[in-house]
Parts: structure tokens; C-alpha cells; sequence
């Protein structure tokens, strides 16, 4: 089935983004809402599209729009085409969905700044790529969606660039995306040389043709871009130095939406990761570290949002291991990342509160007790909270235990290992988590003389309340009954495994248990430790874990040493031995050419001579070559 | 029993008309009054390469057509490599047109009296433009030339007016003369390798034509010793000219000598022209050889990218940043040679036509960039400039991304057809490395871009001039080849590809 509509999703926000460009400081007034208007009419197209694809039957329910012809050579044919199939509706909406009530909530949240219009610019512009990168319908058509992102999250990340550590950071998420980017392309070259076609419909037709080999490479590229975007281990460090960035882009950017990114391409390359076993494997593996490893450093964060990040780290790590776990997992991956792209978002637009009333002040040591001045930011940050550590009825219940117990039934040890990780992981989640609401909305306050904490205007409440009913209520909505799954299943591939033979080692109300356990046990260790004094400080004299958790498990340290340093050397030694060493060395070996160094220092043209030297030793070198290679 | 001479005009109009332009350049150099000689020399460069173009058009459907005694070769590849030149001369000349970039008198010795009068009485000479038809028409024959006698003329034809235009510059003169005269004493030099290689290849296969060296080649029976060096040294010549490591210590410095309008034109030509005649020697020639020298250019190859995209990270120099990032470029593109199969002939032809573009809306961009003491090279100094004049920067911006080749650029098209091409052939771990010195790449090109709307500025003296109207037109016109190239390449690559055959 064909849509004519799909192609406005993309070109509403894109067209409005540039046409604020253009305008500059004659859309200064009014700027701001004509974005949130045009993300708002995004939503509805959405909503649209969204109802009458209900309204088809579950096998037609996919449309799409050939805009043109991208490419057209020969055997390779890439158009320029969108694709609504049930995956791609369940990003739309919450693209534009959560992405409208952000817009809504900068209009007050950004009302200070003098460039108010650009950010809005920008924000639309990254809700046209992240539009085209879940709808494109190849894989080089997501990744013009997926480079735009990219570039969105920079100008984002970097729009307060006055701020000393936006330099750093806006680097090295450049950095790390850049990593990312470069498994996404060779995994579409090596998809095109194996299959002559990088459409998601072509590729998967052929998949059964292809070699593991081949599927096994595609795969790890694709998981190398999924770590890249999604900051998974071993490209999870820029993630924590991205909160550098204005809330609301923390919100939705690097939390909600493009950070989950890796899991949409993971889910939509399905057919080649059920395909491709080791790749499967790896992905499994890399959820689970990225999981524990985000929990761990959300243990040790005073920064209310570098702990949210860490939190966002650990939580879309459940999502890519879920992907991992085959057919079943697909479907509770995209289910836990739509019920957490409402609570993280909601809790981030509270932390954004909360430094909205605080004077920007972000270290959590210095709230306490804000509950009382910040009612409504405290209720829906706490729903969140409920949310996101599993408590139910509330949506992180519901995703979250899902993905625990398909964890557990994985077969072999295999399922032990990565169930009993997801499980301490939620254990650990409880305890970050009670430990930021304790710090920030109980107990004494610990706050400067001169902060005046306050409720935040409406227009910044309102988007926050939407969000806590969607923590509060879209788990249950989404899991009753198997709807998500079901709805999803045409895409995954899902339909065989439901027949499968399935073998279930643990019933779901152990798993259920055992993870409220869990829960229980995280929350009350965090009270226990928390409930006394908490030092305006962080203490120095602490445990060597605790050390290392602040210091983002070292993960920064081993990227100087193992990644800067080396490459900084590199570089070095390449500049050096392009401008000076050559001459350098040169120099000595021209002495024995020539006879006299002097005679070289003397000239004007000594670089010319150097220069002149080097291509005869690259002749010289390749003469060489030349002779063992065909000796 | 020796025939008349028999030559085809037709097939060698188009280069015939440029040296004719050229030849009444000098004349009007001459005789015309030095204040309209300017405007005269711009229009009759314009004409003479706009009626190539059209004498170039009325022969494209050859498939294959021997002219001059067999010493040119008029097949696709050649059409396509001529009118891309055509069409960057184009452009480079209307940026040239503003010849307020030129020495008023070259023969002047700088800082002298004779050249301060010059500069105060206004007599600017225009040489220049001559001297660019007479390069345009050495690269227009170096691609299509199929013996080694006429490759070397076309060699030298198009190197030494390139020479002399290096040394031109208004400002900073003997920097750009010392350019000049590096890049004069390396290309001779590398030019010697090159007929050190071909008096090799003669003593192999008793031949000076690419016909006779391949015949040679097939029958396996001469010298193979000869052949590989004579196969070597030919090659340093023509990897000199193209910019590849380790024969390209002369590209930065005199990317930054040189007068930029020259260094754009110099950049985007002849690498078109260069590769040209690469892509004729190792498809046509040395096909069939390809196990002896595939290692040594695959090795050239990953050297050229990683040094050109690593070392570019810490110029401050602009102009010197693009001369390394030409070096990388020059490693893209060398995947495409080594690929050595159609779709690699057909997405090198695509990434030269691409590349020329970008790289004359770049460099045109650059010399609008100015204070009173001329242009701005230190990227320090562009710091602020989206602020001051948005337009402008938007337009470098988009240069800048499209060399990094990021979707919906005519960049990403090329990289990625040049990749696969490479992929295809089984070439893997050249893809691995040029993708990854894409991403090294993309990097200081980005930097810039933050340079030029993030940074503060720390000074008001930079200014960017309005351009004139011909140089508007062609920074435009490449800005928009670039966005059309990338968004619907699709008729070009058609095109390319009904003529990506070499014809021996």
C-alpha cells in the first residue's frame, strides 16, 4: 500500500527549520511557536496514519512513499522511499509525541536565552532527521537520518557553547558517533556487495541466500554503530558529557529518541541477526555489560543529570540485550524503550525543573528537602521513579520484567548469566534511584542561602504530568492482553517462535518475584544509607569502587590510554615526520649524498632537496616492495 | 609507401580549440591596451572553452575513435575526463576573472619600484589566462593520450604553465614564487622518473604505444624486470602529479603559494587530468600485470589516505588543510584504480567529476574571505565568520561536508560507489582503512564548521568582500552541481556508465 502523506512528516519540521534559519532575528518573537506548531501537526499526521493503519488488516498494514530515485545504476537501485510498518508508527509517535511536549516545555524553559529561535530551529531539524531515520526505507536512506542526528545532537549538545566542557564533550560524542558511523557504512557496503540491494524488503528476501560469514560481519558492524549511537560498551563514554547540553535536548535527544537509535536498527536488521548467531551472541553480551556498567556508575553520580545518564546507559542496555534474545525479544525491547522514552523524558524535564528553581545548580548534594517547594515536579519525577525501577503497575514493570524473564529462559548457561545480570542490574537500578530521590526531594536542606526554589510555570508542569501519566499508564496499556507483541509481530518475524517449541526453565510469577526482591532489597539499602546527614561534600574517603564509579568506571582513563594517547602519538609522529623529521633525517642521509650538510643548510631550497629525497626513497621503497612481492 | 598524414579534426577539435584560444591570448596580450586587456582575456577564455565544451558534445557518442596516428585515443573515459576539465576550467577561470589575485607584472622583482609603479598606474597584466587554456589543453590530451611520447608532452604541456601561474600571486610574493619554484625543480624531477620509466617499457616490449606495451604484456616472454620498473617509475611520475604519499611533500606548500583561484583550478583539474591517464595505463596497459602492481599501490593507497586525514588535523592554514585533504582524496580515489573493474572505472570518473566541483566552490569561497591585507588563511581568524556573513559560510559549510561525504552530498555518492567498487573486487582491507580515514576526515572538516558558528571571533578586521558577479555565479553554480550530484545523481551515473569502457 502506497501513502501520500508520509513525505510531510519529513518535510514539515525539516522546511520549518530552515525557513527559521533563513528568517534569523525576524522570527525571533514568535519562532519558538511556530516550531511547536509544526512539531505538534507532525503528531497529528502521525495519529493519523496511526488510526488508519489500525483499521487494516495486521499483514497490509505497512504503507510507503516513493519520493524519487536516488539511485539508479544498472543492478543498484536505492529510491528515495519512506516505509510506515508497525515499528516504524510506535518511533513516529513518540518522536513527535514526546518531542511536541518538549518543544512546549522549552518555550519556558528557554525563555532567558537571546537565541531562543535557533534552538528552536535545531530541535525541529532533529525531529525531521530522527522522522527519516526510522522511516527510511533502506539502509542508506536511514543513514541520512541517521548522520542528521548526529549532527543535531552536535549543534544541541554545543548551543551553550559558552560553557567550558561543551568543547569536550561535543568532541567526543562527535568522536564516538564517528566510530559508530563507520560500522554503519561498511555494514552497507558489505550488504550491498552480498545481497545487490540495501533495501530493509530486499535484503531480508535474500537473506537466506547469504553466508553466515557475511551475515555474521554485517551484523557486528551494525551492533558497532548500535554501540556508537546507543552509547553501548565500548562507545558509551560521551553519553555522561553530553548532559552539558540544554535539558530539554537531554531529554529528548539523549534520552527518549535518538540514543535509541541502535535498538531500532538492531530491530529492524532482525532478518540478519536471526541469521547470524555469533552476531547475536555479541549483542547479548554487549547489553549486559552496558546494563551493569551504567547501573554501577549511576551509584557514585552527585550530577542529577550525569546520573540520569548513566541511568539512560543501563536502561537502553535491557533494550539491546533484549534484542539479542531472537524473535521474542524484539517486540518487549521496543516496548521498554517506548515506556522509558516517557519516564526518562518526564524525569529529565524534572531535573530540568528542579535546576530551573535551583539557579542551575545541578549537584544534588546541594537539594534536600525540595518536595515541599516543588510539589508537582517531586509527583511526577516520583511516578517516573515508580516507573523506572519496576515497581507495579507501573510501565517499567511491565517492559522491564518482561525482558528479565525472556533473559532467564534463554537457553543454557547462557540464560543464567544474562538473566541473573539483568536482575542485579534492577537491583542496582532501585538503589541509584531512591538515592537521587532521597538527595533531591527529602530530608534536610542543604541549599545555598541565596536559592529560592519554586514550582515551575505551567507550560513547563504540563508536559511533565502528560509524561507521568504515560510512566504510569502506557505499560499496562501496551503489555495487556500481548498487544504490543502481536502488533509488532509482522515486522520481527515473531509468528514462527510463538509455535517454536518453547522451553520455559522458570514460570513467570518466580521471575516476577524474584525481580520485586530485588527491587526491595536496592530501595532499602539506599533509605538505610541515605536516611542520616548527607555531607554538602562529596567525601574523599571513600571505598576504591566508589572512587572508580565517579570517575565513570575509568572509562575515560581507558580511552586516553588505550585510544588518545596512542593516537595522538600517531599523529605526532605523522606530522612530524611529514614537516620536519624527513628533513631531519634528511639531512643526515643527504650529508653522505652530497658530501656537506653545510651545503644544504646554506641553500634556499633545502626543502626542495628533502622533498626531492623522500620521492626518491619512496622510489627506492616501492622498488623494494616490487622485488618481494614478486620473488 | 609512407601515406599522408591523416588527421581527425573533428575528434581533436575540442583540444585544438583551446590551444588556439590560447594562442590568441598571448596575442592579445600583446596588442591590446592594458587597461581592456582584463575583460577581453576573461571573455575569450570563456569562449574558447564554452565552444570546446560544444565541439566536445558534438562527439560524445563515440564509443572509440583512434586519432592522430594512434597517439590519441578518443573513447569514453576520455570524453568524460575532457568535458569535466572543460566544465572546472569553466568555472576556475570566472574565480580567475578576478584578477585582482594576480602580480601586476611578474617580471617584476618583488618589492620593488618597478612593481609598485605597476601596482599605481594600474597595468595589470593577464597572462594568466593564456597560460590556464594552454594547461587546460596539456590535461585535455594527457587523459586521452594513448603512446608514451604524447602522454610526456601532454605531461610537460600542462605542467609548465602551472608552474609559472603558481608564481603569480599579488600578496605575499615570494612565498608564492618559492612555491612555484619548488614545485617546478619536483616536477622536473618526477618527470624524469617518468621517462626513466618509459625508456624501460621501450626496452621491454620494443613499443612506446599503450597498444604495442600490452601486447607485450600478454605474451609474457620479455624482460620482466624492465617491465616492473619501467611500470614503477612511469607511475611515480603520474602519482607525483596527483598528489599520492610519498610524492606529494610538494602539495602543501604550494596548495598555499600559489594564487588561491590557481590552487583551486590546480586541485580540481589536475586531478581529473592525472588520474586520467593512471586509469588508461592500469586498466588499458597493465590490466593484465595487475598481480605486480596491485600491492604496491594498495600499499600507496592506505599511506596517502591515513597521512593526508591525520596529518590535516592539525593545520591552522587553511589552504594547507585542503592540501592535505587532497592528499586523502587522492587516496580515495586511488581504491578505484585498484579495484580495477567497471563499476571502479565508472565511481572513480564520478568522484574526479564530484571532487572538481567541490573543490572550486571551496577555494572560490576562500578568496572572498580577506582583510585589507588579503586573503585569510588562518582558521583561527575564520572564527565567527557564519555570524558575520551567514550565506557565505553556509555555502563553505556545505563544501566542507561534502568532502567529509555525508549523505545527500555529491561526496557520499562518490565515496560510497568508489568503496563498493573496491569492496567488489575483493580489496577489503582498502575499504576498511579508507572508511575509516573518512571518519578521521570528517573530523577536522566538522571543526571547522563549529570554527566558523561557535567560536567567538577576537577581531573585526575580517571581512568577507562581495564577490563578483562571475565568481557568485561559480561558487554557486558548484554548490548547487554538489547538492544535485548528491540528491539525484542518477542520470550522471547512467551516463557514466554507458561509457566506462576503455578502449585499447
Amino acid at each position: 500500500m502506497t501513502s501520500n502523506n508520509l513525505v510531510y512528516l519529513v518535510a514539515l519540521p525539516l522546511f520549518s527549520s530552515g525557513f527559521l534559519m533563513i528568517l534569523g532575528r525576524r522570527a525571533d518573537k514568535w519562532g519558538h511557536i511556530f516550531a511547536t506548531l509544526i512539531s505538534a501537526s507532525a503528531f497529528g499526521i502521525g495519529a493519523f496514519e496511526f488510526l488508519q493503519m489500525l483499521a487494516r488488516p495486521s499483514e497490509s498494514r505497512a504503507v510507503t512513499q516513493k519520493l524519487f530515485s536516488w539511485i539508479s545504476v544498472g543492478t543498484f537501485q536505492v529510491d528515495a522511499s519512506l516505509l510506515l510498518d508497525q515499528l516504524s508508527i510506535s518511533f513516529v509517535l513518540l518522536i513527535t509525541g514526546v518531542g511536541t511536549l518538549i518543544h512546549i516545555y522549552s518555550i519556558a524553559y528557554m525563555s532567558h536565552d537571546l537565541d531562543r529561535r535557533r534552538f528552536f530551529a535545531f530541535l525541529n531539524f532533529f525531529i525531521a532527521a530522527m522522522l527519516l531515520l526510522v522511516l527510511g526505507d533502506s539502509y542508506l536512506n536511514l543513514y541520512v537520518g541517521w548522520e542528521g542526528v548526529g549532527l543535531a545532537s552536535y549543534l544541541l549538545i554545543g548551543f551553550w557553547n559558552q560553557k567550558p566542557e561543551y568543547a569536550t564533550a561535543a568532541k567526543k560524542a562527535f568522536v564516538a558517533n564517528r566510530v559508530g558511523d563507520v560500522g554503519l557504512s561498511l555494514a552497507i557496503m558489505i550488504a550491498f556487495a552480498t545481497f545487490g540491494t540495501v533495501s530493509f524488503s530486499g535484503v531480508e528476501e535474500k537473506v537466506s541466500g547469504a553466508s553466515t560469514a557475511a551475515l555474521t560481519g554485517i551484523g557486528l558492524m551494525l551492533l558497532l554503530a548500535a554501540a556508537g549511537k546507543s552509547a553501548q560498551f565500548p562507545l558509551q563514554s560521551w553519553l555522561g558529557d553530553a548532559m552539558a547540553g540544554p535539558t530539554p535536548v537531554s531529554a529528548l535527544i539523549h534520552a527518549a529518541t535518538m540514543v535509541t537509535a541502535g535498538v531500532y536498527l538492531i530491530a529492524r536488521s532482525n532478518f540478519i541477526f536471526d541469521n547470524a548467531p555469533t552476531a547475536q551472541l555479541c549483542v547479548v553480551i554487549i547489553g549486559a555489560i552496558t546494563l551493569m556498567f551504567g547501573a554501577l556508575i549511576g551509584t557514585a553520580k552527585d550530577d542529577i543529570k550525569k546520573a540520569l545518564a548513566a541511568s539512560t546507559m543501563s536502561q537502553i542496555g535491557y533494550m539491546i540485550l533484549a534484542t539479542g534474545l531472537g524473535p521474542v525479544g524484539y517486540a518487549f525491547a521496543i516496548m521498554h524503550l517506548l515506556t522509558h522514552g516517557f519516564f526518562k523524558a518526564g524525569m529529565f524535564l524534572g531535573a530540568g525543573s528542579v535546576m530551573h528553581g535551583m539557579d542551575d545548580e545541578v549537584n544534588m548534594r546541594k537539594y534536600g528537602g525540595l518536595g515541599k517547594f516543588m510539589p508537582i515536579t517531586a509527583i511526577t519525577f516520583g511516578l517516573g521513579y515508580l516507573a523506572i525501577i519496576g515497581v507495579p503497575p507501573f510501565a517499567g514493570f511491565y517492559s522491564k520484567d518482561k525482558i528479565i524473564e525472556t533473559a532467564f529462559n534463554a537457553e543454557g548457561i547462557k540464560g543464567l548469566l544474562i538473566g541473573s545480570a539483568a536482575l542485579l542490574g534492577a537491583l542496582v537500578t532501585a538503589f541509584y534511584m531512591t538515592r537521587v530521590i532521597i538527595l533531591t526531594f527529602t530530608g534536610a536542606k542543604r541549599w545555598d542561602e541565596k536559592a529560592h526554589p519554586h514550582e515551575s510555570p505551567f507550560l513547563m508542569w504540563g508536559p511533565m504530568a502528560i509524561l507521568a501519566i504515560g510512566s504510569v499508564a502506557s505499560g499496562f496499556l501496551l503489555s495487556s492482553g500481548n498487544r504490543f507483541v502481536s502488533w509488532l509481530a509482522p515486522v520481527v518475524n515473531s509468528h514462527e517462535a510463538d509455535h517454536a517449541e518453547h522451553v520455559e526453565r522458570f514460570q513467570p510469577v518466580v521471575v516476577t518475584s524474584m525481580a520485586l526482591v530485588a527491587v526491595v532489597i536496592g530501595v532499602a539499602i539506599a533509605i538505610v544509607k541515605y536516611r542520616s546527614q548527607v555531607p554538602r561534600v562529596a567525601p574523599t574517603n571513600v571505598r576504591f569502587f566508589t572512587r572508580i564509579a565517579r570517575r565513570d568506571l575509568l572509562q575515560d582513563d581507558f580511552n586516553e590510554v588505550v585510544l588518545m594517547r596512542p593516537g595522538q602519538a600517531l599523529t605526532k609522529f605523522l606530522v612530524a615526520t611529514d614537516e620536519k623529521a624527513i628533513d631531519g633525517a634528511v639531512r643526515t642521509v643527504g650529508a653522505v649524498v652530497i658530501g656537506s650538510s653545510k651545503g644544504i643548510r646554506k641553500t634556499q631550497t633545502g626543502f626542495v632537496r628533502s622533498y626531492a629525497l623522500l620521492i626518491l626513497l619512496g622510489a627506492f621503497g616501492l622498488l623494494a616492495t616490487i622485488w618481494v612481492v614478486t620473488l | 609507401m609512407t601515406d599522408s598524414p591523416i588527421l581527425q579534426y573533428s575528434f581533436l577539435a575540442p583540444i585544438m580549440i583551446v590551444l588556439a584560444g590560447a594562442v590568441i591570448g598571448v596575442l592579445v596580450e600583446a596588442f591590446v591596451a592594458a587597461k581592456r586587456r582584463a575583460t577581453i582575456q576573461l571573455l575569450i577564455a570563456l569562449f574558447t572553452i564554452f565552444a570546446s565544451f560544444i565541439s566536445l558534445l558534438r562527439i560524445r557518442n563515440l564509443t572509440s575513435a583512434k586519432a592522430a596516428f594512434n597517439s590519441v585515443m578518443i573513447d569514453g573515459p576520455a570524453i568524460f575526463m575532457q568535458g569535466t576539465i572543460l566544465l572546472i576550467a569553466f568555472f576556475a577561470v570566472m574565480i580567475i576573472g578576478d584578477v585582482d589575485h594576480f602580480t601586476a607584472q611578474a617580471s617584476a622583482v618583488p618589492g620593488s619600484e618597478e612593481e609598485k609603479s605597476a601596482v599605481q598606474t594600474g597595468r595589470q597584466q593577464t597572462e594568466v589566462f593564456p597560460l590556464t587554456l594552454f594547461a587546460v589543453a596539456g590535461m585535455m590530451l594527457f587523459p586521452a593520450a594513448s603512446d608514451l611520447i604524447t602522454l610526456f608532452v601532454a605531461l610537460e604541456v600542462l605542467s609548465l604553465p602551472l608552474y609559472l601561474v603558481a608564481g603569480l600571486s599579488r600578496r605575499r610574493r615570494l612565498f608564492s614564487q618559492e612555491a612555484a619554484l619548488k614545485y617546478f625543480l619536483l616536477g622536473a624531477y618526477s618527470s624524469a622518473f617518468f621517462l626513466f620509466g618509459a625508456a624501460f617499457l621501450y626496452g621491454f616490449s620494443y613499443s612506446v604505444t599503450l597498444a604495442g606495451i600490452h601486447t607485450a604484456v600478454i605474451g609474457g616472454t620479455a624482460n620482466n624486470v624492465f617491465l616492473l620498473i619501467g611500470l614503477l617509475f612511469l607511475s611515480i611520475g603520474l602519482l607525483f602529479k596527483v598528489g599520492a604519499v610519498p610524492f606529494h611533500a610538494w602539495t602543501p606548500d604550494v596548495y598555499q603559494g600559489a594564487p588561491t583561484p590557481i590552487t583551486g583550478f590546480m586541485a580540481a583539474a589536475t586531478k581529473v587530468a592525472a588520474f586520467g591517464a593512471l586509469l588508461r595505463i592500469f586498466y588499458v596497459t597493465f590490466g593484465d600485470a595487475v598481480w605486480n602492481w596491485r600491492p604496491i599501490l594498495t600499499v600507496i593507497a592506505i599511506l596517502t589516505m591515513l597521512v593526508g586525514s591525520i596529518v590535516a588535523i592539525t593545520q591552522r592554514d587553511i589552504k594547507r588543510m585542503l592540501a592535505y585533504s587532497s592528499i586523502a582524496h587522492a587516496g580515495f580515489l586511488l581504491t578505484g584504480v585498484i579495484a580495477l573493474n567497471r563499476a571502479g572505472l565508472a565511481a572513480t570518473l564520478y568522484y574526479l567529476l564530484a571532487y572538481g566541483f567541490i573543490t572550486i566552490g571551496a577555494f572560490g569561497v576562500i578568496t572572498l574571505v580577506r582583510d585589507s591585507s588579503g586573503e585569510i588563511t588562518d582558521l583561527n581568524r575564520w572564527a565567527g565568520l557564519g555570524r558575520r556573513s551567514p550565506k557565505i559560510a553556509a555555502l563553505f559549510s556545505f563544501f566542507l561536508l561534502a568532502f567529509a561525504g555525508i549523505p545527500l552530498t555529491s561526496g557520499f555518492i562518490g565515496k560510497f560507489a568508489i568503496f563498493t567498487a573496491a569492496y567488489e573486487s575483493g580489496n577489503i582491507g582498502v575499504v576498511v582503512v579508507g572508511v575509516l580515514s573518512s571518519a578521521i576526515a570528517a573530523f577536522f572538516y566538522i571543526r571547522v564548521i563549529v570554527m566558523m558558528y561557535f567560536a567567538e571571533s577576537h577581531e573585526d578586521s575580517l571581512t568577507v568582500v562581495i564577490p563578483s558577479p562571475l565568481t557568485s555565479i561559480a561558487i554557486w553554480v558548484s554548490g548547487a552541481v554538489t547538492l544535485i550530484l548528491g540528491v539525484y545523481p542518477t542520470p550522471v551515473l547512467n551516463f557514466i556508465n554507458t561509457l566506462a569502457i576503455f578502449i585499447r
